[in-house]
């Protein structure tokens, strides 16, 4: 490989060297790895989990890809990228594992770019749009929290791809949440306008919260048996993390903001989402809805 | 299956393996990063086993494939690449040998060990610049880090405050 130009590197004739994108023949980031379904674990539920926690990480990885070129510092830009890129990681693994889970040796291609919006499982958290950079940082603070708290209980998941999948995403969401939480605190302690965008941002934010804590019964029946983590057992976690650093912020949560209504009792681990949803889809699969199959 | 035979192509095996470069960080094989757990021989067939650092880490299908094909190159053509994701990469698997070569290239090594965790997961709030980190290009300890992430996920930003040289360093993990 040239590693002088970056281009001809990855443009150079490799013959069966996978490359990552798509169409490019990249490989299962499970190959290798024993994904068989531990006895007393019900495959299908596993499966339909791992596609919850990795529709999260799918939907709001590509929120942060929008940021990229927009950002307002180099040094943003790179950090936002890099959370983005750790955060499309954990998806891939998630999504291949449920392929191997429910025995239907669907792929992360399958499942990121063959399904409909109904059939995404990621809470609405993940897909609504920023106003602003604030608006961002109050989302990632939500989000890397809750998902931190997820992460760190999953280690001792009963099944160890999940749990091994968990182990290395900790050590990723830690630095996610840091971030977030610096940012939360220049902002807010920071200039009245940049504190006047952070207190908007956490506004935004804080009706899609009451939906992170909401046990799915496939969640509930997993908890159970070992496999998941109840996500109501995450709110003592998740507020005093925030707490913490909103403190240091010298700002509130925002008092008495209702939560985002569910349609019908449902939300977005039941495939109910928002309308910003179906415009992320519509560019996230358009290249490989144009061109099904497509290679390069 | 002949002994000899077999410990030889385990040794060859392992010696190509172990040579590899990593494809963001070339000056450094995957033995020296620790991303090589282990190479056995079972019969005619080659395993070896490689275990990602980071779960976005783009360079682990590269990694594959470039073994497979070296150790096709050398007649080694039956191998079966395993993934271990348990017990997780970190840091302090990156040999004597590789902690070398990143300075030499330019890049502070990681500290050698990590402090033990227990508890919660520690929330750091300070953007105070961390310190402590050696100038890979004139040595000194006075640097600060200007930014927590940088052109790979792997690595952070850094400044020299005694030569003016700006550097990254790998973090630890």
């Amino acid at each position: 490989m040239n590693f002088d130009t970056a281009y001809e590197a990855i443009t150079e004739e490799t013959g069966t060297s996978p490359r990552w994108a798509y169409g490019t023949g990249f490989t299962d980031p499970l190959a290798g790895v024993d994904t068989s379904v531990p006895d007393g674990v019900d495959g299908a539920d596993l499966a339909a989990y791992c596609l919850m926690l990795g529709d999260d990480a799918l939907i709001m990885s590509h929120r942060l890809q929008e940021w990229l070129a927009r950002a307002p510092e180099l040094e943003e830009e790179t950090a936002l990228a890099n959370i983005a890129l750790d955060l499309l990681g954990q998806a891939r693994l998630l999504l291949s594992r449920a392929g191997t889970a429910d025995g239907t040796g669907r792929t992360e291609d399958d499942y990121a770019f063959g399904r409909a919006e109904r059939e995404f499982r990621s809470v609405r958290l993940a897909e609504v749009t920023d106003a602003d950079f604030a608006g961002l940082v109050a989302r990632l603070l939500v989000f890397s929290t809750w998902r931190l708290a997820l992460l760190d209980r999953l280690r001792a998941a009963a099944d160890p791809v999940l749990a091994a999948v968990a182990a290395l995403g900790v050590r990723e969401v830690t630095y996610h949440r840091d971030y977030a939480a610096q940012w939360v605190i220049r902002l807010g302690d920071g200039t009245d306008y940049s504190r006047a965008r952070m207190e908007a941002g956490l506004t935004a934010v804080a009706p899609l919260v009451p939906e992170l804590f909401d046990a799915t019964q496939t969640e509930t029946r997993l908890a159970e048996a070992g496999v998941a983590v109840d996500p109501g057992a995450l709110r003592d976690s998740f507020d005093s993390v925030v707490a913490a650093v909103l403190a240091a912020a010298g700002l509130v949560w925002p008092a008495a903001v209702p939560g985002l209504a569910r349609v019908a009792g449902r939300a977005g681990r039941d495939g109910v989402h928002t309308e910003a949803m179906g415009y992320l889809l519509a560019e996230l699969q358009s290249v490989a809805r144009a061109m099904p199959g497509a290679s390069w | 299956m002949a002994r000899a035979t077999g410990g030889a192509a385990a040794e060859l095996a392992r010696r190509i393996a172990a040579s590899v470069p990593d494809p963001e960080l070339p000056m450094l094989t995957l033995a020296d990063l620790g991303i090589l757990r282990d190479v056995t021989v079972e019969g005619a067939q080659v395993i070896v086993s490689l275990t990602p650092t980071y779960s976005g880490c783009p360079a682990l299908a590269e990694m594959r494939s470039d073994v497979a094909v070296r150790l096709a190159a050398a007649g080694l053509g039956d191998v079966e690449i395993r993934t271990v994701l348990s017990p997780p990469w970190t840091t302090e698997r990156i040999s004597a040998a590789g902690r070398s070569k990143l300075a030499a290239a330019g890049i502070a090594p990681p500290a050698a060990s990590r402090p033990a965790a227990a508890g919660p997961i520690p929330l750091t709030l300070t953007t105070a610049p961390a310190r402590g980190v050696a100038c890979p290009a004139c040595g000194s300890a006075d640097t600060e880090r200007t930014a927590a992430f940088s052109a790979t996920a792997c690595k952070d930003l850094f400044r020299c405050r005694a030569c003016a040289e700006p550097f990254e360093h790998m973090k630890e993990a």
